[in-house]
């Protein structure tokens, strides 16, 4: 394997990441290492999503569902550890086994039932499935409703790593993507990665050479799933809060956006649009620009949607076809 | 019927909307024939072949392939039975190159894809057998090339490679020389005859030359039925499919 460009772009990406803690500490503001590492675990849950969308052409449009499933797993154990002195329910890994179980669970469920749809009626099942567990959260007093649960504990790790240095906990959500990216490049070079994409391509082919896909995308429906839910773990214990808000179809949609901004053909395409989409909310949401009294900044999505429309129409495979392009693309 | 039919069709119906597109068909493809059926359009020849594969379910009637019905197999597993289908509207991996989508006929045959870690590229039980394919229909120059920027002729051969991928006992050709050049079917008329002696094959074409060269029996399809079956030279003479079918051409 020869070294490219983009080889060298994409390492230039992660050294950096890997480095924002130190970075904030020289600028003396640790605000951007919490920012940074949000996107990060936006990023993991859009990777997990783009094995779906990018490469297996199954447009899932309730991924925000797997991420609050896996943080309620955390707020839920912190909740009965702090009102109720229940110890082992704070235990991390009690909790991280609930968030993967959970997740996988319901996303066999929901991907046993909506794969045998297709096309818009594949979207809008989903996302109704996504709906229903938002107003489940909705409607649950116990724990919160839909003012949601503040964490006051944290997951305990059992001193392997310590969840409230914030360095430590960007360091694992970093580990963790790093883990995400390695297992989606040999997935999708994977036996098994080649009938997913294969499907997407031509699925009628596939069934006349042999192949039953169901089951295939089930088993990838249930792996996304899962990665979001480990998402939702982090994620709860970065906001040291859950909301059904997390849930909510709009969620889903911003994972969409962040794929299509970043190239769903592509590895680190969820990345980069993760990371894009993340900094254009921030940036345009902070312009110190009033017009007749209205601060441009609270409607910054005005300005968003045209620039997401502009780039859809003028780069067919969003911020990855601006960057150096591999020996071949499939 | 005898013992040495690979294929048996007894009474297959297929009815869309009133409109019957295959009506009490019968017919019989030998081990190791070449069974060509011509009949003009709509006479339901492609629906037969989606029949046959299970593409689409039967209303009525019976097949029989290799000895075993096919009633409740799926069309994937009569493909594991050893029924392969080449498309007349190409119907290729596009985004995969050459090599690639042979490659995943062989996967299909191969065990079961449950496999999430060793890469495709380095999979030497994979990689092996279509390498074999590729050099037999002379598609090596192009292994790496995307089927998108491959000619008309280039990718109806990777049709035909991609069915023997699957090692099938019998081949179900869909017009094989659609649109191709007079030069391009002149060498996939060598192919098939070449193949001839392998599988057993069941062929629609409407290229009469290539029919009545290559064909052991013909039979021929109107409004869904087989309203004759012979050699060649019997089907030439018959009255009825001159009638039918052959007076409009000669």
């Amino acid at each position: 394997m020869t070294i490219s460009s983009r080889h060298i772009l994409n390492t230039a990406l992660l050294v950096f990441l890997g480095l924002i803690p130190f970075i904030t500490d020289w600028m003396g503001d640790s605000f951007y290492t919490g920012l940074v590492a949000r996107i990060l675990i936006l990023a993991i849950a859009a990777l997990s999503l783009n094995l779906l969308i990018g490469y297996g052409g199954m447009v899932s449009f309730g991924h925000a569902a797997y991420i609050g499933v896996g943080a309620y797993c955390v707020g839920i154990g912190a909740f009965h550890a702090f009102e109720d002195g229940i110890d082992w329910m704070l235990n991390g890994y009690v909790q991280l086994s609930a968030a993967l179980l959970g997740s996988a669970l319901i996303a066999l469920i929901i991907g046993a039932i909506s794969l045998r749809t297709r096309g818009v009626y594949f979207i809008m099942i989903t996302m109704a499935f996504s709906q229903m567990l938002y107003f489940s959260a909705v409607g649950v007093e116990t724990y919160g409703a839909d003012d949601g649960l503040t964490i006051y504990l944290r997951s305990d790790m059992l001193g392997l790593i310590d969840l409230n240095d914030e360095k430590s906990l960007y360091y694992l959500i970093f580990a963790s993507l790093l883990v995400v990216l390695y297992l989606m490049h040999r997935l999708v070079e994977s036996p098994f990665g080649n009938v997913i994409r294969g499907t997407r391509s031509n699925e009628a082919r596939m069934r006349a050479i042999g192949f039953s896909p169901y089951k295939y995308r089930l088993t990838a429906f249930v792996i996304a799933g899962t990665i979001a839910g480990y998402a939702g773990f982090l994620m709860a214990n970065l906001n040291d809060f859950v909301s059904p808000d997390m849930m909510h179809w709009t969620r889903s949609g911003d994972l969409i956006i962040m794929i299509v901004l970043g190239g769903m053909a592509s590895l680190f395409g969820p990345l980069y649009g993760a990371l894009a989409f993340l900094m254009l909310e921030e940036l345009l949401s902070s312009i110190p620009l009033t017009i007749g009294g209205l601060h441009v900044g609270e409607y910054w999505q005005l300005i968003f949607g045209p620039l997401l429309i502009l780039i859809v129409l003028f780069a067919r495979n969003g911020i990855d076809s601006f960057l150096p392009q591999p020996r071949k693309s499939s | 019927m005898t013992a040495n039919d690979i294929l048996i069709v007894e009474n297959l119906v297929k009815r869309y909307d009133g409109l019957l597109a295959t009506d009490e068909l019968s017919l019989t493809v030998r081990e190791g024939e070449l069974h060509a059926i011509i009949g003009p359009n709509g006479a339901g020849k492609t629906t037969l072949i989606k029949q046959l594969t299970g593409e689409i379910p039967s209303d009525g009637g019976k097949i029989i392939f290799n000895g075993r019905n096919l009633r409740r197999h799926s069309e994937p597993k009569r493909s594991h039975l050893g029924l392969a289908r080449s498309f007349q509207i190409t119907s290729l991996f596009q985004n995969f190159t050459v090599l690639e989508n042979i490659r995943l006929a062989v996967q299909a045959h191969s065990g079961h894809s449950f496999q999430f870690w060793k890469k495709v590229d380095e999979n030497k039980k994979l990689n092996e057998p279509a390498h074999k394919i590729l050099q037999e229909l002379e598609l090596e120059e192009q292994a790496n090339t995307p089927v998108y920027s491959l000619s008309h002729g280039a990718q109806r051969q990777l049709e035909i490679a991609i069915a023997l991928a699957t090692k099938p006992k019998m081949l179900l050709l869909d017009e094989p020389m659609a649109g191709m050049s007079g030069e391009d079917s002149e060498r996939l008329i060598e192919r098939l005859a070449a193949l001839k002696s392998r599988y057993s094959i069941l062929l629609i074409e409407h290229d009469m030359d290539a029919v009545f060269s290559l064909a052991d029996r013909i039979s021929v399809l109107v409004y869904g039925r087989a309203i004759a079956t012979g050699t060649p030279d019997e089907i030439r003479d018959n009255e009825e499919v001159r009638q039918a079918y052959l007076g409009e051409e000669s």
